[in-house]
């Protein structure tokens, strides 16, 4: 395919491979932060064409599964109200409440739609005036400008049956959140490509001064992030710490200002809770004062769920990248995208449901 | 007084309500929960050697003659969809699936579930559309039923057609019957039927318009038969597409497959519809295509007689079997690495970014 197919050329994957392990002296570990990038790792094979002892540690950069249980409960006790049209991303419908999933609720009559865009969940407002609709707002800041606007819409269009539950995060609290943690592996990031597109990288200067750890801006076909794997070990190699820019052909180092501005205009930076990794603050996005009528939690009164993770899941050391998905217990028995314990196993940019859907033959789950 | 047998209790729901207590949507999705559902709800209950085959048409033996006997059902929404529409898929689905036993199908049945209020002119559409069809399948319909229900209960009109075909030719064809070696072939290009009503649904507009791929491949069958191509499994490629045959496939005949990314044929506009919408185009359904397993010996010769079809003119050579005997796919992805080519879980749900 035009502008596809020259990003997954076998030949030139295998050029990129043979530079690394060329100039690889010692073993490195560098994080991929989006779950598409793991996806797309794991779906090519990419980690196999990497010498040994390079190794990659899976982020925690799928919003599917990040997003807390708690706000779960919230949404699928919302989308069961019967006044209630609730419009989600297709990925959020088979992630594990508590008890239940919205496939279930919607299978016992809930009225749920699958939308490709928060504007379409207010086109719904607009058709169906009898009824609340409630869009599920979760992502990184790439969904976060689609969910602004659609608020603002709604804000423009005075339209007060329409409303938002929102768990959007933000990627580099959560990377300076990974690097201050002791148990820290990670040497090198590359950075998510289509985050940047809207946010720019000039963020990422900071975070790799202090931490000294290279950021590559990076994109997600195979030879995107084989280059971003490249442009880090070399600079790893030669000690620099610098923001690299592997994906230039979306990403501008200020970014889509116009997506900023709208979310500046509509949010307001929160603390928020990351499934599997914990509190972290200002890492989220939360609607700001003058839209806080269209805040779902507020409109709904929804009640403060209390609730525990499965104890056999250990999908917070897989979001750490403390291990991998196929060295958890539960991984493949206990734990399938059927049945998933955690939301890595239920996303399908989960780094578990990667792993089980590509690599459950033992010869294939080897050591990276 | 005798001993009483105590009454044994069997009537337990095979699926453990602790996972799903109601039917889902992804229950019918040609992915592992339905294989679950009909493994050990239908199959449990029904089973006979015959059923336990598990294909696509049953093959059996009535006064000294072989039939295939099949049935599905079509709900397809929209109801009329670039390429074709419901009551001509209603023709072409059982056709194909006679034809995946190497049968040629003789009679249909046609049983209409119509909802109340479904305008007449509708109605009149996707019968002629039927009708068309079967005459250029060359079957008949003889018998049917129709049955409406209230508003509300049901959506348009849901149809079912059951047909029968006979079987004029030797082989065995049936997953059991893969062997190691076997060349793996698909009878064209993919993904067709299934982005062209995603794309109606979604709204979707592209240069040119994805048109379904339904069609009837039973007449390319019967050339590939009649010319001696040793055929050893045929299965069509329908809810689940290419993923979920293959997947059936190895585990009915307990063999690995080896098939290779980049000799699957997918139209460029289709791969792009698919990136857009976070769909995996081995996974989207064809009404029109169908994967068979022949002697690898014959292979070359199989693969001329599809591309001579005008449908086929992208059938292609995909993999193999392998020696080994655990039941799995591989896939060699475009940049040479191995991966399992897993069935689906449910329905493929669109992915946020």
């Amino acid at each position: 395919m035009k502008f596809l197919d020259e990003y997954r050329d076998g030949e030139l994957a295998q050029q990129f491979a043979r530079e690394i392990r060329r100039i690889k002296t010692r073993p490195w570990n560098i994080m991929e932060i989006c779950g598409g990038q793991t996806h797309a790792i794991v779906k090519f094979g990419i980690d196999e064409l990497l010498p040994e002892k390079i190794t990659l540690i899976h982020g925690p950069g799928c919003p599917v599964c990040v997003t807390p249980l708690e706000m779960i409960d919230r949404a699928l006790e919302i989308a069961a109200r019967p006044d209630v049209i609730f419009a989600s991303f297709g990925d959020m419908l088979r992630v594990p409440g508590s008890t239940t999933d919205l496939l279930s609720v919607k299978a016992s009559g809930g009225d749920i739609r699958i939308v490709y865009s928060p504007l379409d969940a207010v086109k719904l407002a607009e058709q169906n005036p009898a009824k609340e609709v409630v869009f599920f707002g979760v992502g990184f800041e790439t969904t976060a400008p689609a969910t602004a606007l659609a608020v603002y819409q709604a804000a423009q269009k005075k339209l007060n049956n329409f409303s938002m539950l929102i768990s959007h995060v933000l990627v580099p609290p959560a990377m300076e959140a990974l690097l201050s943690s002791p148990n820290c592996r990670v040497q090198g990031f590359l950075a998510a490509g289509h985050v940047c597109a809207v946010m720019g990288y000039e963020e990422y200067f900071s975070i790799a001064k202090k931490y000294s750890v290279p950021v590559v801006v990076t994109g997600f076909e195979p030879l995107d992030i084989l280059q971003g794997i490249l442009m880090t070990v070399q600079q790893l190699e030669s000690g620099r710490a610098e923001v690299e820019n592997q994906y230039s052909r979306a990403v501008k180092r200020e970014g889509n200002q116009s997506a900023q501005d709208l979310m500046k205009k509509v949010f307001q930076i929160v603390p928020r809770k990351w499934r599997g990794v914990g509190e972290i603050p200002q890492s989220g996005l939360g609607l700001g004062e003058k839209y806080a009528a269209f805040d779902a939690e507020k409109k709904f009164g929804v009640a403060d769920h209390r609730v525990e993770e499965s104890a056999d899941c250990w999908s917070g050391l897989v979001l750490q990248g403390q291990i991998k998905p196929h060295e958890c217990p539960a991984f493949g028995s206990k734990c399938t995208p059927e049945h998933p314990l955690g939301a890595t196993m239920v996303s399908s940019e989960g780094a578990c449901a990667a792993y089980y859907r590509y690599r459950r033959m033992p010869d294939l789950i080897g050591a990276k | 007084m005798s001993a009483q047998k105590p009454i044994e209790f069997s009537g337990a729901c095979p699926i453990p309500i602790s996972q799903y207590p109601q039917v889902l949507m992804a229950h019918g999705g040609g992915g592992k929960l339905m294989h679950q559902l009909i493994g050990k709800m239908f199959l449990a209950a029904f089973s006979n050697p015959l059923l336990d085959t598990q294909h696509d048409a049953a093959v059996a033996e009535l006064t000294g003659k072989k039939i295939a006997f099949t049935t599905d059902s079509y709900v397809v929404r929209p109801m009329f969809f670039p390429g074709g529409d419901i009551g001509s898929m209603a023709v072409h689905g059982t056709v194909n699936d006679l034809a995946m036993a190497g049968a040629r199908p003789i009679y249909l049945s046609s049983a209409f579930i119509i909802e109340e209020g479904l305008p007449m002119e509708t109605l009149w559409k996707i019968v002629c559309s039927m009708r068309d069809a079967a005459e250029k399948c060359g079957v008949q319909i003889i018998t049917g039923d129709t049955k409406v229900v209230d508003k509300g209960k049901g959506d348009g009109v849901f149809i079912n057609t059951a047909g029968i075909g006979v079987i004029e030719h030797g082989q065995k064809i049936t997953p059991q019957n893969v062997q190691a070696g076997d060349a793996i072939l698909v009878s064209g290009d993919l993904g067709r039927h299934g982005m062209a009503i995603m794309a109606v649904r979604e709204g979707l507009q592209f240069e040119s318009q994805i048109e379904s791929d339904s069609a009837p491949v039973h007449e390319i069958i019967l050339q590939l038969l009649k010319a001696g191509i040793e055929i050893h499994c045929l299965r069509d490629l329908t809810r689940g597409g290419l993923t979920s045959a293959l997947n059936e496939i190895a585990e009915a005949a307990k063999r690995t497959l080896l098939v290779e990314e980049k000799a699957i044929p997918v139209r460029e506009d289709v791969h792009t519809a698919c990136e857009i919408l976070g769909l995996d185009p081995l996974q989207v359904a064809c009404e029109g295509r169908f994967v068979a397993f022949v002697a690898a010996k014959d292979s070359e010769r199989a693969l001329q007689i599809l591309r001579s079809d005008e449908a086929g003119t992208s059938a292609a050579l995909i993999g193999k079997v392998a020696g080994k005997s655990s039941p799995l796919v591989t896939l060699k992805s475009v940049i040479g690495a191995n991966r399992i080519l897993d069935m689906p879980s449910g329905e493929q749900l669109p992915r946020i970014c």
